[in-house]
C-alpha cells in the first residue's frame, strides 16, 4: 500500500509536469529514473496505464536508450567515456584502477547497491580527456589521484552536488577563432537584422549565402527552409539537432557553452523565415549539465522578447523554445532518428520520403539543423548573403569550425575559412609527428601523411568537425577495431546488414587482436563491409566499416604483423572449449587434449 | 530512355527492371509492380497487406546506378532498375547469411520447413553454407499461450507480427524492443507472456511470420514433405502466389488441424 503511494508521490508529479502526453514518453522515463534510480518493468507496466499506451510501447522506448536502466544500477553510476582519444589518454588503467578501488567488475554493481562502473561512447570530451560521467554528469581530465578521490567520495555517500567545483569544469579550448567564434554578441542584433529583411527577403540572403548543413551530410540550408515553408501543414517545427555523438567531436558542446545566443537566435530566425511556433533543442544526454544554464538563457530570452509573443516587437511573430534530453543513442543524430526520439520513441531512421521538411515531428513540416548551422544563419541574418558566399570555397563558403584530439600539442577548437589543408590544421595545433588523420568521426575517412595536402571542404573532404591525429607511436589497428566496438554498439538493429555486419565486424577485428585471423579474415572485413555500405538503411550503416576498410588499406602492416600464417584458424581454442568436458570426466592426461599444433 | 517514348506503351507509367518493361500504377513501389507483372524480387520484410518497412534489406536493387530497397522505393516513370544481376544476388546471400547466423534456425527439424521464406530463399539463392560463426544468441521460446507460440531463436526481425498486430488486427501485441544485435521481439502483456496478451489464433499477425518464430499449435507438421508451399516450386516462381498472399483470418480448427490451403504455385 504504502509502495503504491510512494509511486504515485514521486511519479505524479512528472507526469503532471509532462500533461500525461505519451509523446513525452522518452522525458517522462528520464525524469522518473531521476527518481526512482532505474525503470523496473513493474514502473513501465504502471507508466504504461497512466499514458494509456501499450506495455510493449514503453518497454520499446526505454530498452532502445543506454542511460535508461532496467534494473539498479547503484546510486552512483560511473561511465568511462571510451574513444580512442580517451585511450591515448590513458582511460584503460583509469578504469581498473576504480574498479579495483571498489572491488567490482567492468558492469556489476556493488553489492549495497552504492556504485557500478562501466564503459560508454564518446562524451565529447576529448580535448579533455580522459572524461568520466557520474550520474551522467562530465567531470573530465581524469588522473590516478582524482579517480581515488572521487572513489573516496563515493563511499562516503557524499552527494553529487558537493563534490569539489573543478572536478566539472569544461573548457572551451578555443584556439583559433575566425568569424563565429571571435565575434562579440550582440543579444537580439540578428533577429532584428532578419526581422528588418523580412521573411522572403531571409530566404534570399540565405540562398545567396549558398550555407550547408555543418552535421556532416552539407544539404543546402536555403533550399531545406524553403521546402519547409511550402509544405503544406497545420504546424511548422525548427529542431536544432544537438546530439552531437560523432567520436571525436565537441565543437557544438563548446556553441552551447558559450555562445547559445547565436544558437537559439539561429533557431529564432529559422522560425521567423519558415513559419514556425515551436523549436525543439535535442540535447545529447552526455551535454546534460548545460541543461540549466540553456534554460537560464532561455528565460532571459523570454525577458527581452527575444521568444514568446510578438518577438522583436513584430506582431504575431510568436515562437518558443523546448529543450530535450537523448538518452545516450549515437543514431539520434541522423535527423528522423532525432525526430522520432523527440516523439517519444525509440530513435530509428524513419523510411524516406517522406523528408522531415514535408512531415517530420508530430508528421508535420520540420527543418532540422545542427547546432553550428543556425550560429551560421545569425551571421548571414547579420551581413548578408554576398558578404557570407565570399568566404571559404565556391561550393563551401563561410568558414568552419574543426575539433582537433588526439596527438597534438595543443588540442581543442579550431576556426578556419573552408579550404584550410590538413597539413594547415597540423601545423597550427602542433602536431609534428602525425601519421594518420581520423577526418569527420568514426564514420568519416582515415587519411595517411600522403593526403595531408588535402582540403576541408565539400569538395574535397567533407566533415562533421571531428578531427582526431595519430602520431607515429599509435596502433591504427587498434583505432579501427575501438570504432568497430562502438558502430556495433550504436547500431539501431532496424536493418539486417548493419545489425549483424558492426558485429561481425568487430568479431573480425577482435579475431584478429587475438592472434587468430589470417588472410581469410583481412578478405572477410571487406566483404562483409561492402555489403553493409550497399545494402544498410541509414548513414550509420553504410559508413559503420570505413575506418576498418580505410585502414586495411592505407595501413596494412599493422594488420598483417598480427596475422597468423596459415590458411585459416577457428576463432575459438579447440582445446580450451574441451576443458569443461575434462572437468567432469576428471580426466587431465595427454589424450584427453587436442594436440594444438596440428 | 528515348525507346520508351516510341514504345506502344504508355511512357508516363512505365520503367525497367533488368531491361523488361514494367507498368506501374501511380503510387506504387518498385517491388509492388515488380510482382504484379510477374518479375520475382527477393524480399522477406514486405507483405502486400502492409504498409511498406525496408528493414531486411533483401530487396535492395540499384535504381538508375544508386542502391536503394525495391520495397519502398517508388516507382517513376524511366527508372532503370538491375534486380537480377550476380553481384545483387551476391550480396543477397551475405544478408541471407548474416540472418541465419544471427538467429538459430534448425531448418530439418522446423514445424515451418517447407513454408518458410527465409528457407525459400535460401535455396532459391543457392546458399549452401551459413558461412559466418553463428553468434548463438540467448532467446525465449514462449509457450504460455493455448493457441500460439513464440520461438524468438527463429525470428528475423521483420516485424511483421508487429505491424499486423497494429494495423490489421489494432491491437498492439508485439513491438520490437532494444537496440542493434540486442533487439528482440517483446509482447504486450504485463508479465511479457503471450497468454496476457490480446492475441488469438485468427489474428493476423498469429499468421503473417514468415519464418517458424510463430507457430500455431497442434498443427505442425500435419501437411506433408511435398505438399508445402515451397516444396514443388522454388519461391522465386511462385510471383503470383507472393504478389496476392492475403493473411488467412479464418480460426484454426483446434481438433481438425489443417494447414490454410496452399495458394498459387
Ligand atoms: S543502418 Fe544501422 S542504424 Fe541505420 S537503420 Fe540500419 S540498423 Fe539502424
Ligand atoms: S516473430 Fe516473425 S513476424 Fe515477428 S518479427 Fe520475428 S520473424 Fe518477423
Ligand atoms: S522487403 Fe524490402 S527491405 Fe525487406
Amino acid at each position: 500500500m504504502s509502495e503504491v503511494s510512494e509511486f504515485s508521490r514521486l511519479v505524479e508529479p512528472v507526469l503532471q509536469r509532462h500533461q500525461w502526453r505519451p509523446d513525452r514518453l522518452l522525458q517522462i522515463l528520464r525524469d522518473v529514473q531521476d527518481v526512482l534510480d532505474y525503470l523496473s518493468d513493474d514502473t513501465l507496466v504502471r507508466l504504461a496505464e497512466e499514458l494509456r499506451i501499450s506495455y510493449a510501447q514503453v518497454r520499446s522506448t526505454r530498452d532502445f536508450y543506454a542511460f535508461l536502466y532496467s534494473e539498479n544500477r547503484g546510486r552512483y553510476r560511473v561511465l568511462f567515456s571510451d574513444n580512442i582519444t580517451d585511450r591515448m589518454l590513458g582511460n584503460q588503467a583509469l578504469f581498473e584502477q576504480m574498479l579495483a578501488n571498489f572491488g567490482l567488475a567492468a558492469g556489476q554493481v556493488s553489492a549495497d547497491g552504492l556504485v557500478s562502473v562501466d564503459l560508454t561512447s564518446c562524451t565529447g570530451m576529448c580535448d579533455q580527456g580522459p572524461a568520466i560521467l557520474v550520474n551522467e554528469l562530465a567531470i573530465t581530465r581524469m588522473t590516478p589521484q582524482r579517480v581515488d578521490e572521487i572513489c573516496v567520495l563515493v563511499k562516503n555517500e557524499v552527494p553529487l552536488a558537493d563534490w569539489p567545483a573543478e572536478f566539472f569544469v569544461v573548457e572551451d579550448n578555443i584556439r583559433r577563432a575566425d568569424m563565429l567564434l571571435g565575434t562579440p554578441h550582440e543579444p537580439g542584433h540578428a533577429i532584428r537584422a532578419a526581422i528588418t529583411r523580412g521573411r522572403d527577403g531571409m530566404l534570399a540572403e540565405m540562398r545567396i549565402a549558398n550555407l550547408r548543413g555543418r552535421g556532416g551530410a552539407g544539404f543546402t540550408t536555403a533550399i531545406k527552409w524553403e521546402a519547409c515553408r511550402q509544405a503544406p501543414g497545420e504546424q511548422r517545427y525548427i529542431v536544432c539537432n544537438a546530439d552531437e555523438g560523432e567520436p571525436g567531436t565537441f565543437k557544438d558542446r563548446v556553441l552551447l557553452q558559450s555562445y547559445a545566443g547565436r544558437v537559439f537566435e539561429g533557431m529564432v530566425i529559422a522560425a521567423y523565415t519558415v513559419g514556425a511556433r515551436l523549436g525543439l533543442l535535442y540535447l545529447r544526454a552526455e551535454y546534460r549539465y548545460l541543461r540549466p544554464q540553456l534554460e537560464a538563457f532561455l528565460a532571459g530570452m523570454r525577458a527581452q522578447n527575444l521568444l514568446g509573443k510578438d518577438i522583436a516587437g513584430d506582431k504575431g511573430f510568436d515562437f518558443d523554445i523546448e529543450i530535450h534530453l537523448g538518452a545516450g543513442a549515437y543514431i539520434c543524430g541522423e535527423e528522423s532518428a532525432l525526430i522520432e526520439s523527440l516523439e517519444g520513441k525509440a530513435g530509428k531512421p524513419r523510411v524516406r520520403p517522406p523528408f522531415p521538411v514535408t512531415c517530420g515531428y508530430m508528421n508535420q513540416p520540420t527543418v532540422v539543423n545542427n547546432v553550428e548551422t543556425l550560429c551560421k544563419a545569425t551571421e548571414i541574418a547579420i551581413h548578408g548573403g554576398a558578404w557570407y558566399e565570399a568566404i571559404g570555397t565556391k561550393q563551401s563558403t563561410g568558414t568552419k569550425i574543426i575539433s582537433v584530439a588526439g596527438d597534438c600539442e595543443r588540442p581543442g577548437l579550431y576556426e578556419y575559412a573552408f579550404g584550410v589543408r590538413i597539413a594547415q590544421i597540423l601545423e597550427d595545433c602542433g602536431a609534428s609527428e602525425a601519421m594518420a588523420v581520423q577526418v569527420s568521426g568514426a564514420s568519416g575517412v582515415c587519411l595517411s601523411e600522403r593526403e595531408f595536402g588535402r582540403r576541408i571542404a565539400f569538395e574535397d573532404v567533407p566533415t562533421a568537425g571531428s578531427f582526431m591525429i595519430f602520431d607515429t607511436q599509435r596502433d591504427l589497428f587498434e583505432v579501427a577495431r575501438n570504432f568497430a566496438h562502438f558502430f556495433r554498439h550504436e547500431s539501431c538493429g532496424f536493418c539486417t546488414p548493419c545489425r549483424t555486419g558492426t558485429a561481425l565486424l568487430s568479431d573480425l577485428m577482435d579475431k584478429i587482436a587475438d592472434g587468430r585471423g589470417t588472410q581469410y579474415e583481412m578478405n572477410e572485413l571487406l566483404r562483409v563491409q561492402a555489403v553493409m555500405k550497399a545494402s544498410s538503411h541509414c548513414g550509420l550503416g553504410q559508413t559503420a566499416g570505413n575506418a576498418v576498410a580505410d585502414t586495411v588499406q592505407k595501413f596494412r602492416p599493422a594488420y598483417e604483423r598480427r596475422l597468423a600464417q596459415t590458411d585459416f584458424m577457428p576463432a575459438f581454442d579447440l582445446d580450451a572449449a574441451l576443458a569443461k568436458g575434462r572437468a567432469i570426466t576428471g580426466r587431465d592426461d595427454a589424450l584427453a587434449h587436442l594436440d594444438q599444433g596440428a | 530512355m528515348s525507346d520508351y517514348n516510341t514504345s506502344g506503351f504508355d511512357s508516363a507509367n512505365m520503367f525497367s527492371i533488368d531491361g523488361r518493361r514494367i507498368p506501374f500504377k501511380p503510387g506504387q513501389t518498385i517491388l509492388q509492380a515488380a510482382l504484379e507483372a510477374g518479375v520475382y524480387i527477393p524480399h522477406l520484410c514486405h507483405h502486400p497487406d502492409l504498409k511498406p518497412h525496408g528493414s531486411c534489406k533483401l530487396c535492395t536493387v540499384t535504381v538508375n546506378g544508386r542502391n536503394g530497397s525495391a520495397c519502398t522505393a517508388r516507382a517513376l516513370p524511366g527508372l532503370e532498375v538491375e534486380n537480377d544481376t550476380p553481384a545483387l544476388n551476391d550480396r543477397r546471400r551475405v544478408l541471407l547469411q548474416m540472418l541465419f547466423v544471427e538467429g538459430d534456425h534448425f531448418c530439418p527439424g522446423c514445424e515451418k520447413s517447407g513454408n518458410c521464406q527465409l528457407q525459400a530463399l535460401a535455396y532459391d539463392l543457392e546458399m549452401v553454407a551459413p558461412h559466418f560463426r553463428h553468434f548463438f544468441p540467448k532467446r525465449t521460446v514462449d509457450a504460455s499461450h493455448p493457441d500460439i507460440w513464440l520461438d524468438l531463436n527463429r525470428c528475423i526481425m521483420c516485424e511483421l507480427c508487429v505491424r499486423a498486430s497494429r494495423d490489421i488486427d489494432g491491437k498492439n501485441v508485439f513491438m520490437l524492443a532494444g537496440r542493434g544485435a540486442n533487439s528482440q521481439v517483446v509482447v504486450n502483456s504485463p508479465t511479457g507472456l503471450l497468454k496476457d496478451s490480446a492475441l488469438t489464433a485468427d489474428d493476423a499477425a498469429a499468421q503473417i511470420c514468415p519464418v517458424g518464430a510463430i507457430l500455431h499449435k497442434r498443427v505442425g507438421y500435419s501437411v506433408p514433405i511435398g505438399q508445402r508451399q515451397f516444396d514443388d516450386a522454388t519461391i522465386g516462381h511462385q510471383v503470383e502466389y507472393l504478389a496476392r498472399r492475403h493473411i488467412p483470418i479464418k480460426p484454426v480448427a483446434v481438433d481438425a488441424p489443417k494447414m490454410p490451403e496452399k495458394e498459387g504455385v
